[in-house]
């Protein structure tokens, strides 16, 4: 590993061009204007068939018989395949990232409304949806487990008695902390203030669906998938682990993609049905859900059930924090996360506080609906432990009748105390909190808003002011820490400089709409004096990129990021000692400015990259032991997770007549250390923010006491549109990653993480002339009504 | 049966089934990717095209219901070799991330400059409110919008940057 130069000077004023870091537009742009973006549903291969899937229609039912004649004998249908079809095939079941299996095609029962019973093969997409009205399926209806705190009931119905020996609905239970410790806290303590907070059941939905072209070719047992994948590698790997194909005949295509938010880590039955669709006919199988499919059968995120129990000093000293968690995981455990961390990051629930203590105890269950459970951009549950903390700071203070700034700002971890060890073992690499929230407050005009919220209040207004501030945790692993089903979570970049000075760097994460063709772009740039211009970013093809594990978390930044930064610090290493032969001196004469290595105290005598490169694949001679060629390649493995922070205020005004909530503005003010493309970061706090007034005003995948799911359309499942959300105010302050190259951290899913409980907080603050410390999302209007009539709250 | 239409000012003539929608005709059967489907429901507008210089949800036309009319897509915005105003716009003011929102926004947008060619950021916020991008936060595509505005060229420069 290379040491770091200076930052080479006359960069940082390169708002206008830049050579590295600094606003730039988006290399992929023209091409998603024109609307020739190139997107999974866009690839129309000769002879290609599509592919349609026959869902379950109730929640919970044991498959009597399934009749597929009348679809087979469809003029247009090239096949039927049902459970029975894929036992044979050794591909019903399939693993789930989390180490339990799911059903490709239910065999024995359907578990949850939606589930994939049987798929048919056609010669376009409407006859496919034509013939799954011709399968007739015989369902056994039994009871379902809707209600996941009775999910554990011994009289509730076992839903995994496919598992050997399954008599419950039990997945795992999971603890953090010292229990002991943190009970001798609460016993003593002051002040302990308890509330019952949900989080409910959402979903990322991102514009584009899930889907696949799957390609099988028979003479050189060949596969090629187009697949909407966050994780393409990680993908052709479990492809070769599930189908038993192998690894090098299997290429997985990630091209552009609409949106993923976490919903397109997890391998969905549909992919394998169009692969299994491609090989029984030897055609290329085009698969895509439509928007209802996405929403009740794909990667849900939330579902958590929290207990949250704070400890206090009565002038307001945070003592410790206690959590129990019932977490709803659907029918199969498909969370994706680290196999060592089946609650993902919840642990970091301590938040951006000196506690004394912490605990938490969590039970996962299995009930009657989708599976999924990490997704939205949630940082590996990070959303649900921000929530809990900042949510029961503010109880807190409701109970302590503190401002809640001056709660928080009272126990922040101080600046002098990082690297910041958690009592739940979290290692907080760097922050400094209390100037990003005196810029929120500047911003925000917070002691301004307070007065007008006085004289409001006065005259019968609700108007609320919500804090919130967060801690996150990302960039997942170290790989010794972190994997999984066994595939370390580290990444590689290879960079390669042509002779005449271009250069292209191949990445093993890949762009859902994150900007990596630009970001990482400018990273290499930055590094090696070439413009991003110059730069040609790949991604999103096993074929074409070194082996990664892929986007999500937001981990592209911290650790693909640190890898691109290394590769070209690399080259730039070997370049060094090709212009020390050129120039004739030693290594040590020559310094680094701005694309070009010059002798010291003898600036005219100097070679660019360019010279180098050239001179790399040139027929001169190179310094003794220098091969030819200018490229290099790593695989950075992060020695810690990086550690984001935010200051967030919203200001509400609810409506007394209707309890409509409307947010009138949000200040954010992000910590994600060094800046690369500032413009590129204010639109990812943008999207996180608008995630978090859909759910804590909106969203919400619902259930009836059948198992019927209730948000099964955009016409059910509510998406903030433009009028929802204000013009949002940002700002930033930089505190660098000490253990990142270039000192980046993760901002992606910042700002979901932490605008929920900025909005609610603000909710409930206006509500406090109603005497009202909580409230479950989403506030919709009758939530807000209801609550403001003190009528009690909904059990989920 | 037999459909004929104009689509980004040419007449094309297909042999098609009563029940395909337009998204799906323009999309499989013309080649034209850069209008998506999003929803089946009308709630999404990645969709959205021009019938007759207005803007349509195509998954919600039928493409027997567009013939003998005119049809204008993502496609022809770029005229001549010219970016529109629009599609400058949502690169200069990081109006889109993802893109797949983005034909469909700027369709709209085109539409709202063509008849106000100074929008508030509320009239903005209104005309692309049957529309929904999930990367944005739409404030860029606001500022995308204002900054079309600003830079028509059959119009002086003004408004905002």
């Amino acid at each position: 590993m290379t040491t770091t130069d200076e930052r080479p000077a006359g960069f940082e004023k390169n708002d206008h061009k830049p050579v590295g870091h600094g606003r730039m537009l988006r290399k992929e742009d023209p091409r998603f204007i024109r609307g020739k973006g190139r997107y999974v549903d866009d690839v129309q291969l000769p002879g290609m068939l599509h592919c349609a899937i026959l869902r379950a229609p109730v929640a919970h039912a044991r498959i009597v018989s399934i009749d597929t004649s009348a679809a087979e004998a469809h003029p247009k249908v090239k096949a039927v395949v049902t459970g029975a079809t894929l036992t044979g095939l050794g591909l019903a079941w399939m693993p789930t990232l989390s180490g339990d299996v799911q059903a490709v095609l239910a065999t024995d029962k359907v578990r949850f409304q939606g589930q994939e019973v049987a798929f048919v093969v056609a010669e376009d997409r409407y006859a496919a949806r034509d013939a799954l009205e011709l399968i007739d399926v015989e369902y056994d209806v039994l009871d379902p487990v809707i209600d996941v705190r009775k999910a554990l009931d011994p009289s509730a119905p076992v839903i995994r008695d496919d598992l050997d020996g399954k008599r419950n609905n039990h997945i795992f239970d999971w603890e953090t902390g010292d229990e002991a410790a943190t009970e001798a806290v609460f016993a003593s303590a002051d002040v302990v203030v308890s509330e019952d907070i949900v989080y409910p059941r959402v979903h990322p939905a991102p514009m584009e669906t899930c889907g696949c072209v799957a390609d099988y070719d028979r003479i050189d047992s060949r596969l090629t998938l187009w697949s909407t994948s966050q994780a393409p590698h990680a993908h052709r790997t479990l492809y070769a682990i599930v189908a038993g194909l192998p690894e090098h005949k299997i290429r997985v295509i990630s091209p552009d993609i609409g949106g993923g938010f976490g919903g397109k880590v997890p391998i969905y039955p549909g992919y394998v049905c169009a692969i299994v669709g491609s090989i029984v006919t030897g055609k290329p199988v085009k698969w895509m859900e439509d928007r209802s499919e996405n929403l009740t059968s794909t990667g849900f995120a939330r579902d958590y059930i929290m207990r949250g129990e704070i400890a206090a000093t009565r002038d307001g000293r945070i003592l410790a924090v206690r959590t129990n968690v019932l977490a709803d995981h659907g029918a199969f455990n498909g969370v994706a996360a680290p196999v060592k961390y089946p609650a993902g990051f919840f642990g970091v629930f301590t938040g951006s506080y000196d506690l004394q203590a912490a605990y938490c105890k969590m039970t996962a269950v299995y009930t009657n609906k989708a599976p999924g459970g990490v997704a939205y951009a949630c940082s590996f549950r990070i959303t649900e432990a921000v929530y809990l903390v900042e949510r029961i700071v503010d109880c807190l203070a409701y109970e302590l009748k503190m401002d809640p700034v001056e709660l928080r700002i009272k126990n922040f971890i101080q600046p002098e105390q990082f690297p910041y060890r958690t009592k739940t073992g979290w290692l907080y690499d760097s922050g400094d909190y209390e100037p990003t929230m005196r810029k929120a407050l500047e911003i925000a005009g917070y002691d301004d808003l307070r007065k007008e919220q006085a004289e409001r209040r006065a005259r019968g207004e609700l108007m609320g002011i919500g804090v919130a501030f967060f801690t996150e945790a990302v960039g997942a692993g170290p790989r010794k820490d972190m994997d999984i089903l066994g595939l370390g979570m580290a990444d590689g970049c290879e960079l390669r400089v042509h002779p005449t000075g271009k250069a292209v760097v191949r990445l093993s994460v890949q762009s859902q709409g994150q900007g990596h063709e630009t970001t990482f772009a400018q990273i290499v740039a930055e590094e090696i004096g070439i413009p991003p211009a110059d730069i040609d970013v790949v991604h999103g093809d096993t074929d074409q990129t070194p082996f990664g594990l892929g986007t999500y978390g937001s981990r592209s930044t911290p650790v693909s990021g640190a890898a691109a930064a290394l590769v070209a610090r690399k080259v730039r290493d070997k370049a060094r000692i090709i212009a020390s032969g050129m120039l004739e001196v030693s290594v040590a004469d020559l310094e680094w400015v701005k694309g070009a290595f010059h002798v010291k105290g003898d600036p005219e005598k100097s070679v660019t990259i360019q010279d180098i490169a050239m001179r790399a694949h040139g027929a001169g001679d190179l310094p003794e032991g220098i091969e030819g060629g200018l490229e290099a390649q790593i695989c950075y493995n992060p020695e810690n997770l990086t550690y984001p922070h935010g200051a967030y205020i919203c200001v509400v005004d609810i409506d007394p007549g209707t309890a409509q909530v409307k947010v009138r503005r949000f200040v954010a003010v992000d910590d994600c250390g060094t800046r690369i493309n500032p413009m590129i970061i204010e639109g990812q706090v943008h999207r996180g923010l608008t995630d978090g007034v859909g759910m804590a005003l909106m969203e919400m995948i619902a259930f009836d006491e059948d198992g019927n799911c209730l948000g099964g359309s955009l016409m059910d499942y509510l998406i903030p549109t433009a009028l929802e959300v204000p013009d949002w105010e940002t700002g930033f302050t930089v505190t660098p990653s000490p253990h990142h190259p270039i000192g980046a951290k993760g901002v992606g899913e910042s700002a979901t993480v932490g605008s929920p409980p900025a909005i609610v907080n603000a909710v409930v603050d206006a509500l406090r002339p109603f005497g009202i410390r909580h409230a479950d999302m989403p506030l919709t209007p009758s939530r807000v009504w209801d609550a403001m009539r003190g009528v009690p709250r909904p059990p989920v | 049966m037999q459909v004929s239409m104009i689509v980004n000012g040419e007449e094309v003539t297909r042999e098609i089934e009563g029940r395909l929608l337009l998204v799906h005709f323009l999309r499989d059967d013309l080649g034209l990717t850069g209008t998506h489907w999003g929803c089946d429901t009308s709630n999404c507008g990645t969709c959205v095209v021009w019938l007759d210089g207005e803007p349509v949800k195509s998954c919600t036309v039928l493409a027997a219901m567009a013939g003998g009319h005119e049809v204008r897509t993502v496609e022809d915005l770029e005229q001549g070799g010219e970016l529109d105003p629009v599609q400058r716009g949502f690169m200069e003011c990081h109006g889109l991330q993802c893109g797949f929102c983005t034909p469909g926004m700027m369709m709209t947008a085109r539409a709202l400059l063509d008849r106000n060619p100074d929008p508030s950021e509320g009239e903005i916020r209104e005309a692309i409110s049957g529309q929904i991008c999930r990367c944005t936060g739409y404030a860029t595509i606001v500022r995308s919008v204002r900054w079309a505005a600003a830079h028509e060229a059959s119009t002086p420069a003004g408004g905002a940057s």
